[in-house]
């Protein structure tokens, strides 16, 4: 994956897969720290503690259309390459929470990337799914939460071709100003 | 700076021209978002065919995303099924072999046999 915002889109697939109805991202940066943590959280089937162990193994998966499920220990290997550490949590019934955190200025630390572009391919591909995107820097919060722009559009689809240009927009312009400009 | 005002206009404008369909008579573009794909270009192939779309307002197309279809070596993937239930699977998209599926394939019926599955396999 090159990018963060790659890893996002992969790992919400998990989510989506669990069967949950609302996912939660949440990002934070801490310049002052030097830490940047990153969460998922969702109200999937959940996982119990043998399939929590073996999530991050790469020979693992509940898909049967191969043999190896890259995307959690890929994030995985990335957290650890940061002097950071990924977390799993989760409760069979109520959902899934994973946690990663990074040392925000690493080296190989990636980019963010387009986070722009996961949300809105997220949003367009699971209109049925509400999601919450909140990401703090030292400059402020952005926060989007579909739940909100359903209530504005109404009967019309959030997946809507104008709907969806105007998310990309806000987020992007959103994000430029806790990044003083930087992504 | 995108204001929440701007959205209530996008549906006031938006639901007098939409066609509010709920059936599936229509195509779909099915993009595979597994790890495979993602991590080989899946997403800007994605939304190169909403751009497309939206840029020569094919209301009749729908995009959505499927897991890895189990053929990873040909990622990114893209299925196209019409409304005849016929399926075509194409390998190795870009968004610039996008904009020729959109072109001859969506608007023209036409499909673009270099690119499907069939005719990639021979050449390998």
């Amino acid at each position: 994956m090159q990018d963060l915002s790659l890893h996002l889109l992969d790992l919400v697939q998990n989510s989506i897969a669990a069967g949950a109805t609302q996912i939660v991202i949440n990002v934070e940066e801490d310049e002052e720290k030097d830490w940047l943590s990153i969460a998922i959280e969702d109200n999937g089937r959940g996982m119990d503690n043998e399939t929590i162990k073996r999530a991050t193994d790469p020979f693992y998966t509940t898909r049967t259309t191969r043999k190896v499920g890259l995307g959690l220990p890929l994030f995985k290997a990335t957290t650890e390459r940061c002097g950071g550490h990924l977390n799993l949590q989760s409760t069979v019934g109520k959902g899934t929470r994973i946690e990663a955190e990074f040392q925000l200025g690493h080296i190989d630390r990636p980019p963010f990337g387009r986070i722009d572009e996961t949300m809105v391919t997220l949003i367009l591909c699971n209109a049925e799914i509400d999601f919450v995107y909140s990401h703090k820097t030292k400059y402020g919060q952005f926060l989007l939460d579909t739940r909100e722009i359903r209530k504005i559009i109404g009967e019309l689809p959030i997946n809507n071709v104008e709907v969806i240009t105007w998310i990309q927009s806000y987020i992007r312009e959103g994000l430029n100003e806790i990044n003083g400009g930087v992504l | 700076m995108k204001t929440l005002k701007e959205l209530e206009e996008i549906r006031q404008r938006t639901l007098e021209s939409v066609n509010l369909r709920k059936d599936r008579t229509g195509t779909r573009v099915v993009v595979g978002m597994g790890t495979c794909g993602i991590s080989a270009g899946a997403r800007p192939v994605l939304l190169a065919f909403v751009e497309e779309i939206r840029k020569r307002n094919l209301q009749h197309v729908t995009v959505t995303q499927t897991g890895c279809v189990g053929v990873c070596r040909y990622e990114p993937l893209v299925e196209v099924y019409t409304p005849d239930n016929e399926k075509v699977t194409y390998v190795n998209m870009t968004p610039e072999k996008v904009k020729r599926v959109v072109t001859e394939h969506l608007v023209n019926g036409q499909i673009v046999r270099d690119f499907t599955i069939g005719v990639v396999e021979k050449k390998d």
